[in-house]
């Protein structure tokens, strides 16, 4: 469905994608993994078009998307949930969902009213304060609302980057069995995550980001199971 | 004091036109402001183009001896003209003299002094294309003096209640424009967020293009207004009304919109009250003195965003 062959990108100067090739095939969760600067953000935003890519390809569904504007690969079907959720905290929650549906605007308004129902069927929270700006709910419930606005362009392929980061334990739960959720309604993801052990207890492959090369992919079983990947990004010795 | 007294509601409703037109000229500095934290320093000349837009039109029906000029008719014409040539320039800024630079990255003093020249030069092409000597708006022939009501002591002129309306309905239509529809959520999206209003699959330099026009369409028709109120108007006119323009954004909250209007209207009654009660030579320092104790005591404005809390965001 997704794939990324030798993407190189540049911030200025700096090369901080020097050759990643993934896949993401329809149907799965892909895990990303990575230390810090890893090129693992950049991985997500050359994906959206927000940076360029300056060598290499990226296709979505056989079709070549890295020349086109962000906003036509939103509009193809793929999303972002930004890292560190990035809401818009002066637009009340109900208008931060009408955000993420901006390429759908010629959707009939049943669509759209079908998507506001699905979103707040999986975040009941986020119905109860439709009216309440997004600036004044706590993280958790940020963090819903990032996903649910992603989830309002109607994505086949939904990208989160670091959707656990800065939640409690019991949130990262239940976020996590959101992911699986939204993959089991038909959405193949693909996730950033510094938090590895949970991303690879429910994804089907991974991949190991290192100083922007893919160095490592495996499934995700193998993954768990082996001892260099434990060390490095599960935090055990 | 009974004189001053007798005047006062006069003076009060002067304020009120004054302050509407500032305000209508404000939001162009702050809307540009919100999406690119950038001063438009041409915006003052971009209102004096509407201003000469709109005598190029009333004077060319003056000429095509066009019978019964009636101002409900003429005033939208000269609005319209004036607004469309406005916002079309504005756009043209952004392409030319502001985008280039921020696409490469400059800091925020680049656009800035592309703007002053920009400035300078807009100013000495209104100069040398339609000479130094001011123009004069008949607006006599378009609102007769005997067109006036008697509020509390107050006479309002005809053309004064249009000012005010006019104003007012521009700045009802921004609001709505900027809280209702899909065109006001992704300006906003862009104000607060850039990059997340572009992964959301906003074209932000459209959006950018979008506001200039607006804000550009608002100091046009602001020209207008101004023109047919002073009647005469000149190249130079755009500098101390764009800078009285600045402080009332300053004043009201930079980047904030609801802040701009508040901060004209503000601006526009404090002027007149100075020149009511005070020496009417000081009228033009008043409009500083605020911006400086603005800036001393309230840097934020009146309504403000806190901007501390705002790049946590």
């Amino acid at each position: 469905m997704l794939r990324l062959t030798d993407v190189v990108t540049h911030y200025g100067p700096i090369r901080v994608l020097k050759a990643v090739t993934l896949e993401v095939r329809a149907g799965e969760i892909v895990c990303l993994l990575g230390g810090n600067a890893s090129g693992k953000s950049t991985t997500m935003k050359t994906i959206l078009g927000v940076v360029r890519p300056t060598a290499g390809r990226v296709e979505f569904e056989d079709r070549r998307i890295d020349r086109l504007p962000t906003e036509a690969i939103v509009r193809r079907g793929v999303s972002l949930v930004p890292e560190s959720r990035r809401i818009f905290a002066r637009m009340t929650v109900w208008e931060n969902l009408a955000m993420g549906a901006f390429t759908r605007q010629k959707a009939p308004a049943g669509e759209l009213a079908e998507d506001f129902e699905r979103v707040y069927t999986l975040f009941p929270r986020l119905s109860e304060r439709q009216h309440q700006l997004g600036g004044t709910l706590s993280g958790g419930e940020q963090q819903m609302l990032a996903v649910g606005r992603a989830l309002m362009a109607r994505p086949r392929l939904l990208l989160m980057d670091e959707p656990s980061m800065g939640l409690a334990p019991a949130l990262v739960d239940q976020v996590f069995d959101i992911i699986q959720t939204i993959n089991r309604q038909g959405t193949t993801i693909l996730v950033v995550e510094q938090n590895a052990a949970v991303a690879l207890s429910i994804a089907n492959r991974g991949y190991v980001l290192q100083n922007g090369r893919i160095v490592v992919h495996d499934t995700a079983r193998a993954l768990l199971a082996a001892d260099h990947i434990r060390r490095a990004y599960l935090g055990e010795d | 004091m009974a004189d001053v007294l007798q005047i006062l509601p006069q003076q009060l409703v002067f304020g009120l036109a004054l302050g509407t037109v500032y305000g209508l000229i404000a939001l162009g500095y702050t809307m540009v402001y919100g999406v690119l934290l950038m001063i438009n320093f041409a915006h003052g000349e971009i209102f004096m183009i509407g201003a000469y837009v709109g005598w190029g039109v009333l004077t060319a029906l003056l000429n095509a001896q066009v019978g019964g000029l009636h101002p409900a008719w003429v005033v939208p014409l000269l609005l319209l003209h004036a607004m469309l040539v406005a916002g079309l320039l504005g756009v043209c800024l952004e392409r030319f003299a502001y985008r280039p630079l921020y696409l490469r990255g400059a800091t925020r003093l680049g656009p800035l002094i592309s703007a002053v020249g920009a400035s300078i030069f807009l100013q000495n092409a209104v100069m040398v294309t339609q000479g130094a000597r001011m123009k004069v708006y008949m607006t006599s022939l378009l609102f007769p003096r005997g067109w006036r009501i008697q509020v509390a002591g107050a006479s309002i002129s005809a053309l004064v209640i249009v000012m005010i309306m006019v104003a007012g309905l521009m700045m009802w239509g921004l609001h709505e424009l900027v809280q209702r529809t899909t065109l006001g959520r992704s300006i906003r999206a862009v104000a607060e967020d850039r990059e997340t209003a572009a992964i959301m699959g906003v074209n932000v330099r459209r959006v950018i293009a979008v506001t200039f026009f607006l804000g550009s369409a608002l100091g046009g028709a602001a020209g207008v207004l101004v023109g047919l109120y002073y009647t005469q108007i000149d190249f130079y006119m755009g500098y101390s009304a764009g800078l009285k323009a600045f402080t009332a954004a300053v004043l009201g909250g930079i980047g904030n919109i609801k802040g701009a209007m508040l901060g004209g209207l503000v601006l526009g009654l404090v002027e007149s009250l100075a020149v009511t009660f005070g020496n009417p030579a000081y009228k033009d320092v008043v409009a500083f003195i605020i911006l400086i104790l603005t800036l001393v005591f309230r840097p934020t404005g009146i309504l403000g965003e806190n901007v501390a809390e705002r790049e946590k965001v």
